[in-house]
């Protein structure tokens, strides 16, 4: 066992690297629950993203149009839940469960020709000066665009939801959508437009792993990364600032352990590797005592009997 | 102008004509993205549906239907009864691993005894093992109310984990040369799950599956338990002022499905599996999830959607070495089916009418 083989400035820098997949998911989850509905289909709609991302980043040769093709491959497998859930008033949980089996089905079947395969590699944002610095450079200021994307999404959404009239909807729809109804808001719509952009950055956080954090494709790829979101979004009381810090917590705990495997430490490898699933338990139970600031109207349906 | 009108009562009609509709679809599409693919589209939906149940090499097939068949409708009719409540036990999957391997793990405990009392006592690790996984999310929720879905499924990977560090240590076999995996559990008769008659594809996995089925049938239609999940599911405030414990309803359905899913993984290791190995679980707890969903959660219904689903894994690999169709097509395709059945469920529960909406 070697401990000192881990360099903290780089653990930390990595830390930032695994948490950003789950943070964008949780992001995109975060707004879909704020408008009432509830999508158990993270995982199914990440593992699109990765593959869309993975293969069209492979074919034109550039990232971040992986990125933008990730961005709508999440979205248009949403648009699915979209119709079960908005349209044909399907039961939520079920509806995701199925986004999610159908998911891992497909993205196996797109990614057969691309196992193996090297993505074309995402350049590191280089500021003079700010990245030369010691430790705090290799830190903050030399990592690939999209992570500072996320971070400026979820301050986005933040802002979104504290300070103008969308987030005032949003927030009005999923509490009481009989009440945002009768005010006149198009509930349906709303809710849709929410789903979409929950698919898109679930998507998104897909294609961080597979064309930044691994980078490689891999059937499954995703294991377990998008119910960790899931379970990320009630961590965090439905609040973006606390998404972030979980996501970073979470994202910590899977280096230390990948940097432990490495270090040969006298724990098994499969025990540390079940333990990120075994602290989003504990999480789970220590923070669902406080259940009250989920939005109200969370996975109801909505039909309006005009 | 389409709209929709709630139907007083959820149509019967519908309720039974949906899973056919949804099968239907669910060729058409799949027909369609086996086309995409460059096959065939009839010949493969033929290979997949027709082939094992009347094909040539049928007599091959027929047993391994009930083979494939009994794990998913052992596991579903467990999750059919949780559904039904509204609670909601989507890690089967961890469940059948960790009946496997308590199962397995007892019966290597005895290695080499002969004995009639090893393969009961398997039985009744198999299903403890599950029940126990299954206990966790169970406690968790009466005890804190965290969600038993998440919980559930995380557990999942956890299992996955244990099984790989088992058949890595502790189960591996000593005799083995050092590859993974347990001893071949076929070839130690006391623990050997054989089939009932030979190369009929009838082992006690079978059986169980049956008795299930039927037991939840009488649970769900004479029992006041099977009253009070029903009228949890469809009235939970209802429920509550009648009298219905949620604690002690939430226990019931995930420690029967955990034992349930545990049996199926006991059966599985001990019979055709053979011996716990990294790659044993292939994926039946979620695949159940489906078959739950379209037997329309109940019994008799579970039995039939879970012999097409075997279909479906069956006539998918002949599919595979006859027309080159890759395995995760199949995948797709079961995926397809959840979301036809859960899409023409609306007429289930509202009518379509046409022309602009009356005047209140």
């Amino acid at each position: 066992m070697d401990l000192s083989a881990i360099n903290p400035v780089l653990l930390i820098a990595s830390l930032m690297v695994a948490a950003t997949p789950i943070l964008l998911a949780a992001i995109g989850e975060l707004v879909v629950e704020k408008a009432g509905v509830l999508n158990l289909g993270v995982e199914g709609m990440m593992i699109i993203g990765a593959i869309a991302g993975f293969a069209t980043a492979v074919e034109t040769g550039s990232p971040l149009v992986g990125f933008v093709a990730a961005a709508f491959a999440g979205a248009a497998l949403s648009l699915l839940f979209v119709v079960l859930t908005q349209i044909a008033l399907a039961n939520q949980v079920a509806s995701g469960l199925a986004l999610t089996l159908f998911g891992l089905g497909l993205s196996a079947l797109l990614g057969q020709s691309y196992v193996g395969i090297r993505p074309p590699e995402m350049g590191q944002l280089y500021l003079p000066l700010l990245s030369d610095l010691p430790i705090v450079g290799p830190i903050l200021f030399s990592h690939d665009i999209i992570l500072y994307f996320g971070i400026a999404l979820t301050a986005a959404v933040w802002a979104m939801l504290k300070f103008t009239r969308v987030g005032l909807i949003l927030r009005a729809v999923g509490e009481n959508h009989d009440a945002a109804h009768a005010l006149g808001y198009k509930v349906v719509r709303i809710r849709i437009l929410a789903i979409l952009f929950g698919g898109a950055c679930a998507g998104l956080g897909g294609a961080y792993i597979s064309l930044i954090r691994v980078p490689q494709w891999t059937e499954g790829m995703t294991a377990g990364v998008g119910w960790i979101a899931l379970a990320l979004v009630v961590f965090a009381s439905w609040k973006p600032w606390r998404a972030l810090l979980g996501a970073y917590l979470f994202g910590g705990l899977t280096v230390v352990q990948l940097n432990l495997q490495a270090a040969g430490v006298a724990i098994p490898v499969e025990y540390l590797a079940m333990s990120p699933y075994i602290i989003t338990i504990v999480v789970l139970v220590i923070l669902s005592a406080d259940k009250s600031s989920a939005p109200a109207a969370l996975g109801r349906i909505f039909h309006a009997s005009r | 102008m389409i709209r929709l009108e709630k139907r007083p009562q959820p149509s019967q009609a519908w309720s039974l004509a949906t899973p056919l509709v949804a099968v239907l679809a669910t060729m058409i599409a799949g027909g369609l993205l086996f086309a995409a693919l460059g096959k065939p589209p009839i010949e493969a939906i033929r290979t997949i549906f027709w082939e094992p149940l009347f094909g040539e090499f049928s007599f091959y097939y027929r047993p391994q239907l009930l083979i494939k068949g009994a794990p998913l409708v052992l596991i579903a009719i467990g999750l059919s009864l949780g559904f039904k409540a509204g609670i909601w036990n989507i890690g089967a999957e961890g469940q059948y691993i960790m009946g496997a391997l308590t199962g397995a793990g007892v019966g290597l405990a005895f290695y080499p005894i002969e004995g009639w009392y090893v393969f009961p006592l398997m039985i009744l690790a198999g299903a403890f093992g599950g029940w126990l996984w299954a206990m966790i999310p169970a406690i968790l929720k009466t005890r804190f109310g965290t969600n038993e879905i998440l919980v559930s499924l995380m557990l999942v990977y956890v299992a996955e984990q244990l099984l790989a560090s088992m058949s890595l240590g502790l189960l591996k076999n000593p005799e083995g040369y050092g590859f993974p995996g347990s001893r071949n559990l076929q070839q130690y008769e006391s623990a050997h799950n054989a089939e009932l008659i030979a190369n009929s594809g009838l082992h006690l996995g079978v059986v169980a599956a049956f008795i299930a089925v039927i037991f939840a049938y009488v649970l769900l239609n004479r029992h006041m338990l099977g009253f009070h999940i029903r009228l949890t599911g469809e009235a939970p405030r209802a429920a509550r002022f009648a009298g219905v414990n949620p604690t002690r309803l939430i226990l019931f359905c995930l420690g029967t499905s955990g034992a349930l899913a545990g049996l199926a993984g006991l059966f599985e290791v001990s019979g055709p599996a053979g011996q716990v190995s990294i790659d044993f679980n292939v994926g039946y707890g979620f695949t159940a999830i489906i078959v739950a969903f379209l037997g329309r959660l109940h019994p008799v219904g579970i039995l039939l959607a879970g012999g097409l689903m075997a279909l479906t894994y069956i006539g998918g690999d002949i599919a595979q070495s006859n027309l080159g169709l890759p395995s995760s097509a199949i995948q797709v395709f079961q995926g397809m089916l959840l979301f036809f059945l859960l899409a023409f469920d609306l007429l289930t529960n509202f009518r379509i009418r046409l022309g602009a909406p009356e005047t209140a």
